[in-house]
């Protein structure tokens, strides 16, 4: 990835965004497909990517597709803007389509995410693009991939509920805790990827939310203010899990917190997973803190 | 509610009430290139009767219950079911989505080896519970507490319940898969060899556990097997089956103790061990 040079600079020319225009039109006509059937696993072919599978290719050909040069970009790992993956992604979009990039949810109009959905509630001019590992939400209930197909073609989703079941009965209660599957406007059951379930409900949104799996070669959408329901039963109803700490940094209690050691004694702290979130927090908390003195 | 439905509907018919057959099966054929399947099998199969089909090795059993069942496609033939909405249907016409609902509702398939029927991974009760959760049912006390009861009528101690069926004897496994499949009470069982593979004395418990189920649900059975005993037990008529075709067919007890064709008198006199 370091071999590219700015685009400008190249000797070669490459397309805005990477991808040459035919694939663009390609993925643009499966992400067109996935809009028109929420939650409807779309094929497309995958493109060789400048990064190896499970570094987010599905979701990077997906943003590819959908930048425009007036866009600003925001990249997500686990709810960080600094991490390798999302720093490498963020240079890559900076040099193929000289974007403007952004960490500030309301600043950016595309979002490229992996395993969490922002704190910032989105807006409708805004697009939320998912990483995706392992799209087929039946995957490890029915390995066999046409068989799959068939019980989404029919609705038979009986299985995923037995899933359910087998959790309930083993650990009293449903332990699936993230990657946890949802009902899509009452049609195709749907894997959210890796998302804790704390963020299930900031599925349903203004925002359009894309999903793309790169080895899988499979792209699904969420039109805006889609109906998403989390499976449960009636006796054990879905609930997002919601940590009994507010955040040690900006003492946020309606966010997702991750669990951090700070020295070698493993004190542990806990800490706003989404590290845009709680810094928009501590500065208008120093903000109100100053105007009071003044 | 639906379940209780089933019941009701189960309960009410029995042989002599009903006008029409469950099940009226026409010139059924099917060959493999050009190989002999079966050929020209034709019968009724009348509200809480057993059918038994007997026969060699190789002399199209399987495949007959195949094409029965809508696991494999006959070249020829008709298999009609009396359904519940729409009365009499030839489901070899269904679409797929529509033969497999029937297949986890009305009918239901126990094969002879239980891993075939089974998910081996998933404890005793979500197998039970799994016909349950795939016609809707949404109450996990519920589906648990039925799965208790069928684990209780197949003589599967409840505290089992969570145990996957790898750990279980093959008698058990069996009887599980017998579990499962009735659970939704539907009206027409098919089995091929429910008893095959099983220790003599296990066999015998396992019989009793399917005639007393049978007779309690008033259910409609297919029942393919070697073992004379198993039809004897079980089966109000019987088909003796030779290369493909029926060779005989009648009363159980008439076939078997006074049988008209050569290779059936064969059969019964056990000169020929099948
Ligand atoms: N998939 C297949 N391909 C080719 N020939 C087959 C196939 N299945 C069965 N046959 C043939 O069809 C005939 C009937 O076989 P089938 O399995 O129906 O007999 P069966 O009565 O069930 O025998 P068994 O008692 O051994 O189970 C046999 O000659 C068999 O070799
Ligand atoms: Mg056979």
């Amino acid at each position: 990835m370091d071999d590219l040079r700015p685009v400008a600079t190249a000797g070669q020319s490459y397309t805005f965004g990477y991808l040459d225009d035919q694939t663009k039109r390609m993925i643009r006509r499966a992400l067109l497909k996935a809009v028109a059937i929420p939650g409807y696993q779309v094929p497309f072919a995958s493109r060789e990517m400048p990064m190896p599978y499970g570094w987010g290719t599905g979701g990077v050909q997906v943003t590819a597709a959908c930048l425009t040069p007036e866009d600003c970009l925001k990249v997500i790992d686990q709810g960080a803007d600094d991490t390798t993956n999302a720093v490498s992604i963020r240079k890559f979009f900076e040099r193929v389509a000289g974007v403007a990039t952004t960490e500030r949810t309301p600043e950016a109009s595309v979002i490229q995410t992996r395993h969490r959905v922002p704190e910032t509630p989105l807006r409708e001019d805004q697009i939320l693009v998912y990483q995706v590992p392992i799209p087929e939400p039946l995957r490890f209930l029915e390995p066999r991939e046409t068989e799959a197909r068939k019980m989404h073609a029919l609705e038979e989703y009986g299985l995923m509920h037995v899933k359910l079941y087998e959790d309930i009965a083993r650990h009293g209660h449903i332990a699936t805790s993230y990657a946890y599957p949802v009902k899509v406007e009452g049609r195709y059951v749907m894997d959210p990827s890796p998302i804790p379930k704390f963020d299930n409900p900031k599925l349903e949104s203004p925002a359009l939310q894309l999903f793309g799996a790169g080895r899988e070669q499979r792209i699904y959408a969420l039109p805006p203010h889609t109906r998403v329901v989390s499976l449960d039963f009636e006796d054990h109803p879905f609930e997002p899990s919601k940590a009994d700490h507010p955040c040690a940094l900006c003492g946020a209690e309606d966010s997702y917190l991750d669990e951090v050691i700070t020295d070698d004694s493993g004190t542990r702290m806990y800490v706003c997973s989404d590290t845009d979130y709680c810094a928009t927090r501590r500065d208008q908390i120093a903000t109100t803190a100053t105007g009071d003195r003044a | 509610m639906v379940l209780r439905h089933l019941r009701a509907r189960a309960r009410c018919a029995g042989p002599g009430h009903a006008v029409t057959p469950l099940l009226d099966v026409r010139g059924i054929g099917k060959r493999y290139g050009s190989r002999l399947g079966c050929t020209g099998v034709s019968f009724d199969l009348w509200p809480g009767e057993v059918m038994g089909i007997v026969g060699e090795s190789g002399s199209g059993k399987s495949t007959l219950l195949g094409c029965l069942s809508g696991h494999l496609a006959p070249d020829e033939g008709q298999v009609i079911f009396d359904t519940r909405d729409r009365g009499p249907v030839d489901t070899l016409g269904l679409s797929e989505p529509e033969r497999r609902m029937l297949g986890r509702t009305d009918w239901a398939f126990v094969h002879q080896n239980p891993r075939d029927g089974l998910r081996m991974g998933i404890s005793a009760g979500g197998n039970v519970g799994e016909r349950l959760m795939a016609v809707g049912q949404r109450h996990y006390g519920a589906i648990r507490a039925e799965a208790t009861d069928w684990l209780g009528r197949v003589e599967i101690a409840g505290d089992r319940i969570d145990d996957r069926p790898r750990d279980f004897s093959g008698g058990m496994q069996q009887r599980l898969q017998i579990a499962r499949n009735l659970v939704t009470g539907p009206r027409l069982v098919f089995m091929d060899e429910p008893t095959g593979g099983l220790d003599v004395s296990v066999q015998a418990r396992l019989l009793d556990l399917v005639r007393g189920l049978v007779r309690e649900m008033g259910l409609s059975a297919v029942v393919v097997t070697h073992d004379l005993a198993v039809v004897r037990l079980l089966a109000d008529r019987l088909m003796v089956m030779k290369d493909g075709r029926v060779v005989e067919a009648g009363l159980t007890d008439q076939v078997l103790d006074d049988p008209q064709d050569a290779y059936t008198q064969l059969l019964v006199s056990s000169v020929l061990q099948v």
